[in-house]
């Protein structure tokens, strides 16, 4: 976190002042481990062990948050009879088809469910199981998770063998602080002291708070990182609570707002699920698929009937199912790999590269830009001449010989794009905080941003296009903004307020309650709905406040909470769960929540509400309820639906490991994305040829692929080369030496980095055995207008995906080093093909 | 003349995020120093010198990583300003040492004469350049660009009386931990060079920062050097008398 | 226990990569060590014009000569010395402060005072113009050299360079003596032609050798493990054997010079008998010789000097160890001292 959040930083050393503890939990021994209480050196892709122990731990303890667990989480609820756990099939559970690789859930339902899930009377069918696995992912979902019915079999005193407490127990018993210690490397009394300390550290006084990026989430089994964290956190009552939580630090500024208004394919506006091109043809087809109808995502109709007023405004009615046949569907997987290899395939043409530096930044480089070479058009639009934009004259396959720029005839299109100075707008955060910028210049010569790109796009197209009902969709779309300034930039204020929405007078909205489901109101984004409450640019506030959440700064989604699920740091009676955790509580006297926060509840539903029979939405969730975006508004320990590879966490070894799996026969995460490919072969897993571990990550001095900091001089010399790091064991057995040359080999690529000899990295004693990891940062590429150049990390990885989110597994492969620098043009080829035939 | 006014570095929260590197070069217009990879640890600027200001520390140690951010130490008795023969070194209302970089004629005398190695000639320009401690800044109420940028309040700025103060109560919190290494460093008005405008907290020997331990102004011994220079200058006199042939 | 730890102190220290704990000297070869023995020269000519116009009966030629060399020296010394500045064309803002506590700001004064004086009296003495001023000037310039040829030693000693600042006592010495030892060679030169009015020159060289050499031998001694850098430098090295050979030769052109070698005692007089057994004209040209050869080796041995100690500082500048250790061992005595206070 100092590493990539320095800014963010300061709040752990603050906290650290006030008597915080801090562990730092990675591979490397980074500038977080140096300012951390203690440092736990981990082996790369094991963490789900570490997690599970530590879920062992309490659980084996009875150190769980009983009331907690009791009235907020689903503990308690009896699971199908058919549900089979990876301790009866040695590593998977039900359902899973070896053929297609994907998992059929309907055997991890809540008891008495299956069938009622099979009638068809919620929305996840389990009769369509197959279905499920292929387009109903966890973002199928939304935010809300798949419905689940709210009132289940359940029993409190969690003895029932089959509820959940009493599965969790028996999936993770086999988790101990010996896995720990051969799977992740973790010595037991290291394992101890983090167990006793997140223990300590939680009930009523106290919360320990998980803060996890991308060495948790790059893996095939990334989601199920976060579940495991999700699981730990809701026994020790850590969620909803403040000081609690497990806080992703997102990426790039307002990649927040990129999955809220998404730029992923599989989502709209809002985390309402992308339809689906045969499945989800109507409305009501689509409604009845997309979450359940009990919590807030009940209300689903609203908001996209509100989205879609929003786009297709007055031509969107009724009787046309509001232009709901306007979208456009979803076949299948239609990811950033996907497509790549798609463009490979010849079936991709056109590739729009906006703000991104896929030849430098994705895993498989080499295939990356292999998919840049085959396509008709390639739009880049970037504030400097990145790779992606000169792959076809300067990039490695030219040096080597592979291709020759004469033979690419993709026509490149580079367009300047205005940075963030120059140009107003909001930023999305990772606390879902959104921050309105004002421009502070005009972009330089041609410098457009990229909100003129696209409506000047917009309207250039709609000029051109016919009145042949096919581009109906187009004619119809509302795409009318104020123009202002020299380059007629349209106004992104105008923008905020149309996301915001409004209601039947035309003024902004000033909650997403105010939605309707039959076309009154209008939302762009219907979690972002009350940001233009009163028709003031709620964002534009700077007041810091001296409430602990600063309300007046910004504004957070939904409805300006600042923690979410905040009904959770109140006791099922509505009492604070102590007087230092306080945050909202139910005012019997006035009859509603009150706190700090915005109560992240109805206002005035009383602890004692109890849902009448076949209420839905909101009015289905009981006033202990908190975790109202779930059907059954409570936090999941076991996921009866919407994962694709599981109910619960299991360990399995990243793809390409250098050890088998000890605690299952199955290795590897059986659901993972897979694509066998000539252009991307896996290095064999346990292969000698490649022993040891490879990790990728940032450094401070740079970011990402680098378009933004090589090019800089004051950052790119405070980190000049591409450098790998390993420890004096591996540099001694390997005859590397500090300040020279290394040579790291995959069955992908071979690249060269300088050699950074440091103890920091520290070699792991496991399974009998020591493990050398080798680091490297990904920022580096051969030109990019860059002031500093290097070989690019990214043409080392491999291309093989979680199944749940489609996030590539950059975090723990395998490789081999040698010293000296990598041999040029065709010597380069013949070495990587050596590797491969061994 | 206002207050004095100086820094606290409180190394033992450095995150090592250079920020204060970078914050400094911007305000400053200060130029790259070069590309160079020097595999000492995640330094790759090596020093203070012409064309870094802050310069951010990595030491590896056995089982730590120490990380500090070193800076004109802004002298009581700053021996660059002594030996500058144009005046173009001056100290400022704020009682910090700045060059006038109109004056300086690059005679680069106060090079060797200071005792941190910190000020120093840019060959292409030609002139000595170092932290002015934002004069400009300072003089228009602002804080300096480098304490502003750091995160973690590594670095403070403020009334040197103050700074003095909390240090103290950090070195006492810090010793309270158990953190016996802690020390200060630069804060004594009775070392060598009568304490640092820009003083630190350490969390190892000074040394191993890159800092001299026992730091001395060297124009502490002017007077006892023009001596022994009056004695070799009567001695080289009285040697040449005795040559001449005063009689035939 | 604790005494034994006394006698063997601790050879190791710590350091950042070892890299220099501060900046070396920027000074530039040949600009700077040419300047410091051009103004040495200059200084030393100075005295001897002086001197000269002290004399009863003055020597035109050599007090011409000397106020030559001492114009000349530091006129193309203070070339070397513009040219060193960062910003040549700025050098007039040396004059915008007159700064006590800065030998360059004083140097700049005494080679400004020194400078016009010796440029009035070899002007005079050239053009023959204004021979009372000129008199005064080289009068004048008696008490400007040799401030002119020692205050460098406090410039350079005036810094945190540890092997010049640690030198600071013998450094004047070494350069005056330096100075003379140029001055007497540059002189003997001119003299070659007119051995008569060698003599002083001749001795002001032997002179100036034995003091620089001596200065030297002194404050290596007295520097300890810091005498290391000047013991490792060549050129040190090698000024220091061209200096004492020069000084040598230097004495022993008298001998034959004198034909009857008068003056030649003990092993030079020995020594002399070679030459002086050839014929009068032939001692006469290898007293020249000798001579000729003793000045090459004073003037290379002045200029080594220079060289010598501008990369003797470097060196000991951008090795930590000799700005660390002393340190630590200087705290380390404080230390004890207030235990056993
Ligand atoms: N300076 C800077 N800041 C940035 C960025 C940048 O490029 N530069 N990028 C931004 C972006 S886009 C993002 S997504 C974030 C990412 O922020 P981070 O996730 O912090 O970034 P990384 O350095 O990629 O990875 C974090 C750490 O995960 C560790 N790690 C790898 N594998 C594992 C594992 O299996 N388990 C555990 N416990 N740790 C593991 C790595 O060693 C590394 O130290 O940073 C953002 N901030
Ligand atoms: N091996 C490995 N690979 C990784 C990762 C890893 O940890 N290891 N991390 C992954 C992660 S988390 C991420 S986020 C990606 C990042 O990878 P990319 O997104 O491919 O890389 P960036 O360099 O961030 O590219 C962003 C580009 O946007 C440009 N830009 C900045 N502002 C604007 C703007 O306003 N408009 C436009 N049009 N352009 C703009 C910048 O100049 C820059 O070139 O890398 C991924 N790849
Ligand atoms: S770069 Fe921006 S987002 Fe990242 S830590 Fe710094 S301030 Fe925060
Ligand atoms: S540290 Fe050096 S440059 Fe800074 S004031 Fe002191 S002597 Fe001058
Ligand atoms: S280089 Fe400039 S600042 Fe330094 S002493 Fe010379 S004139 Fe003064
Ligand atoms: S005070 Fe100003 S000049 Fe000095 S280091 Fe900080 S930013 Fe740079
Ligand atoms: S900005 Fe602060 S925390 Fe960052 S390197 Fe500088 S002193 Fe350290
Ligand atoms: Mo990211």
């Amino acid at each position: 976190m100092a590493e990539c959040h320095p800014v963010g930083f300061q709040w752990v050393m603050e906290a650290k002042a006030r008597g915080a503890k801090v562990f730092h939990i990675d591979p490397r021994f980074t500038r977080t481990s140096a300012m951390a209480d203690h440092f736990v050196p981990i082996r790369a892709g094991s963490d789900i062990v570490l997690l599970g122990a530590l879920i062992n731990h309490v659980l084996a303890g009875e150190h769980d948050f009983r009331e907690y667990v009791l009235a907020y989480t689903n503990a308690s609820v009896i699971v199908s009879e058919d549900f089979r756990d990876t301790e009866d099939l040695d590593g998977l559970f039900s359902g899973f088809d070896g053929e297609t690789r994907t998992y059929d859930p309907s055997s991890w339902s809540y008891q008495g469910l299956e069938e009622e899930a099979a009638a068809g009377q919620s929305g996840e069918h389990a009769a369509e199981g197959r279905h499920h696995a292929e387009t109903a992912r966890a973002d199928q979902y939304g935010s809300g998770g798949a419905a689940a019915h709210p009132r289940p079999h359940t029993d409190e005193t969690l003895r029932h063998p089959r509820c959940v407490y009493q599965v969790l127990k028996r999936h993770f018993a086999r988790y101990t602080p010996e896995m720990v210690e051969e799977v992740c490397g973790i010595p037991a009394e290291d394992f101890h002291r983090l167990a006793e300390a997140v223990v300590a550290a939680s009930g009523r006084e106290r919360t320990t708070a998980w803060v996890y990026s991308v060495g948790w989430t790059q893996h095939t089994v990334g989601a199920q990182y976060i579940r495991a964290a999700s699981i730990l956190q809701l026994l020790l009552g850590n969620m909803g609570r403040p000081g609690g939580g497990i806080l992703a630090l997102r990426g790039h500024a307002s990649i927040q707002g990129s999955t809220d208004i998404p730029t992923l394919f599989n989502i709209l506006p809002g985390y309402l699920p992308m339809p689906h091109a045969h499945s989800t043809r109507t409305l009501d087809e689509y409604l009845d698929h997309a979450a359940g109808d009990t919590g807030f995502w009940g209300n689903k109709r609203s908001y996209m009937v509100s989205l879609l007023k929003s786009w297709w405004g007055d031509a969107a009615t009724e009787d046309n199912d509001f232009c709901f046949g306007y979208l456009p569907r979803l076949t299948g997987d239609h990811g950033t790999y996907a497509t790549v290899l798609g463009q490979i395939d010849g079936i991709v043409k056109g590739y729009f590269v906006v703000g991104e530096n896929p030849a430098v930044g994705s895993s498989g480089g080499r295939t990356q830009r292999l998919g840049l070479a085959n396509l008709d058009w390639l739009v880049v639009r970037d504030m400097t001449l990145v790779e992606t934009a000169t792959f076809w004259k300067d990039g490695p396959e030219i040096e080597t010989g592979e291709t020759r720029a004469e033979d690419i005839a993709t026509e490149v299109f580079f367009l300047p794009a205005a940075s963030h100075v120059e140009k107003e707008g909001t930023f999305t955060q990772t606390q879902r905080l959104l921050q309105w910028r004002e421009k502070a210049v005009e972009p330089p010569g041609d410098c457009r941003s990229d909100l003129w790109f696209y409506y000047h796009l917009g309207k250039r197209i709609r000029q051109r296009i016919s009145d042949d009902e096919i581009d109906r969709p187009l004619r119809d779309l509302t795409w009318d903004y104020p123009e202002h300034g020299e380059n007629r930039d349209p106004s992104a204020e105008a923008v905020l307020r149309e996301i915001n929405g409004t209601g039947p007078d035309g003024r902004t909205l000033s909650s997403y309650l105010d939605l309707k489901p039959d076309g009154s109101t209008r939302s762009g984004c219907w979690i972002y709905c009350g940001v233009y409450a009163g028709e003031v640019n709620q964002a534009a506030r700077r007041k810091p406040g001296r409430s602990p959440v600063a309300p007046e700064w910004g504004w957070a989604w939904p409805l300006n909470r600042r923690i979410l699920y905040n009904r959770a740091s109140a006791d099922p009676k509505g009492r604070p769960w102590s007087e230092r955790k306080a945050h909202i509580w139910w005012d019997a006297d006035k009859g509603e929540w009150t706190g700090a926060d915005v109560p992240d509840f109805e206002k005035d539903k009383p602890p004692d509400y109890r849902p009448p029979p076949g209420a839905t939405a909101q009015a289905a969730l009981s006033g202990t309820d908190a975790f109202i975006m779930q059907a059954d508004g409570k936090g999941w320990l076991f996921a009866p639906a919407g994962l694709a590879d599981g109910p619960l966490p299991a360990h399995y070894e990243p793809h390409e490991s250098p050890l088998p799996n000890i605690m299952y026969g199955q290795r590897a995460n059986p659901a993972r994305k897979v694509y066998n490919r000539a252009e991307s072969p896996y290095n064999p897993a346990g292969s000698p040829r490649f022993p040891y571990v490879l990790t990728t990550y940032r450094l401070t001095e740079h970011h990402t692929a680098g378009g933004m900091s090589r090019t800089l001089p004051y950052l790119a010399e405070l980190q000049p080369e591409m450098f790998c790091e390993v420890s004096p064991e591996l540099a001694a057995e390997r005859g590397l030496v500090n300040g020279g040359w290394a040579t790291i080999v995959t069955s992908r690529a071979a690249i060269e980095a300088r050699v950074l000899v440091s103890e920091r990295i520290r070699p792991l004693r496991l399974q009998g055995r020591t493990l050398h990891q080798v680091g490297v940062p990904y920022h580096w590429g051969w030109a990019g207008g860059g002031v500093v150049t290097g070989d690019a990390a990214n043409d080392l990885m491999p291309i093989v995906l979680d199944p749940n989110v489609y996030i590539q597994e950059g975090k723990a492969s395998t490789c081999d080093i040698r010293p000296g620098r990598r041999p040029r043009g065709k010597a380069l080829l013949d070495l990587i093909e050596e590797y491969r035939r061994e | 003349m206002s207050e004095r006014m100086g820094f606290f570095t409180d190394t033992s929260v450095c995150i090592g995020c250079k920020a204060c590197e970078v914050a400094c070069k911007e305000w400053n217009d200060v130029p790259d120093d070069g590309f160079v990879f020097r595999a000492t640890s995640y330094d790759n600027t090596g020093a203070l010198g012409a064309s870094t200001w802050r310069h951010v520390a990595f030491v590896e140690t056995a089982d730590n990583w120490l990380m500090a951010s070193d800076v004109c130490k802004h002298c009581t008795h700053a021996a660059c300003l002594d030996v500058c023969p144009t005046g173009a070194l001056f100290r400022t209302e704020f009682d910090t040492v700045v060059v006038q970089a109109d004056v300086c004629n690059g005679c680069g005398y106060c090079v060797p004469a200071c005792p941190y190695g910190v000020i120093d000639r840019r060959e292409d320009d030609g002139r000595a350049w170092k932290c002015t401690m934002c004069y400009d800044r300072q003089r228009g109420g602002l804080e300096p660009a480098c304490s502003k940028a750091c995160p973690t309040d590594s670095i403070q700025f403020g009334p040197l009386d103050e700074l003095r103060e909390r240090a103290d109560e950090r070195l006492a919190a810090l010793h309270a931990q158990g953190r016996s290494e802690a020390r200060l460093y630069g804060e004594s008005p009775g070392d060598g060079v009568g304490g640092d405008g820009a003083f630190f907290l350490l969390m190892a020997e000074p040394e191993v920062y890159g800092l001299p331990p026992d730091p001395v102004v060297t124009t502490r011994d002017l007077p006892s050097m023009w001596r022994w220079a009056a004695a070799a200058a009567l001695t080289m006199a009285a040697a040449a008398a005795a040559s001449t042939t005063w009689r035939r | 226990m604790a005494r034994e730890r006394a006698m063997v102190p601790k050879a190791e220290f710590s350091s950042y990569y070892g890299r220099p704990v501060i900046k070396a000297p920027i000074w530039h070869e040949p600009n700077m060590p040419l300047y410091l023995y051009l103004g040495g020269v200059s200084g030393a000519c100075a005295v001897s014009a002086a001197l000269e116009e002290l004399r009863a009966e003055p020597s035109r030629r050599l007090g011409t000569l000397a106020r030559l060399g001492s114009a000349l020296g530091c006129a193309t010394g203070a070339i070397f010395l513009v040219t060193e500045l960062g910003r040549p064309e700025r050098f007039l803002n040396m004059m915008r402060v007159f700064k006590p506590t800065s030998p360059m700001s004083m140097g700049s004064w005494i080679l400004a005072a020194h400078g016009g004086l010796s440029a009035v009296a070899a002007g005079s003495a050239v053009t023959g113009v204004l021979p009372w001023a000129g008199r005064s000037a080289a009068l004048a310039s008696g008490v400007t050299g040799p401030l002119m040829s020692t205050y460098t030693a406090v410039l350079v000693a005036d810094t945190a360079v540890p092997a010049w600042h640690e030198a600071r006592r013998e450094l004047p010495f070494l350069f005056a003596g330096s100075a003379m030892a140029g001055a007497g060679a540059l002189g003997m030169l001119a003299t070659l032609a007119m051995p008569e009015e060698a003599a002083p020159v001749r001795r002001m060289a032997v002179l100036g050798a034995a003091l620089e050499t001596v200065a030297g031998a002194v404050m290596e001694r007295r520097l300890g493990a810091l005498a290391e850098p000047y013991r490792r430098e060549p050129l040190m090295r090698a000024a220091r054997l061209l200096t004492a050979g020069g000084g040598a030769l230097a004495a022993l052109s008298a001998v034959p010079a004198r034909r009857t070698g008068r003056t030649g005692r003990g092993a030079l007089a020995a020594l002399s008998t070679l030459p002086s057994r050839r014929t009068g004209r032939g001692g006469r040209v290898a007293g020249m010789v000798l001579a000729a050869a003793a000045a090459a080796a004073l003037t290379a041995g002045a200029v080594c000097t220079r060289f010598g100690v501008l990369r003797a500082g470097r060196a000991s500048a951008e090795d930590p160890a000799y700005t660390i250790v002393p340190q630590r061992e200087r705290l380390a005595a404080a230390e004890r001292d207030q235990v056993s206070g």
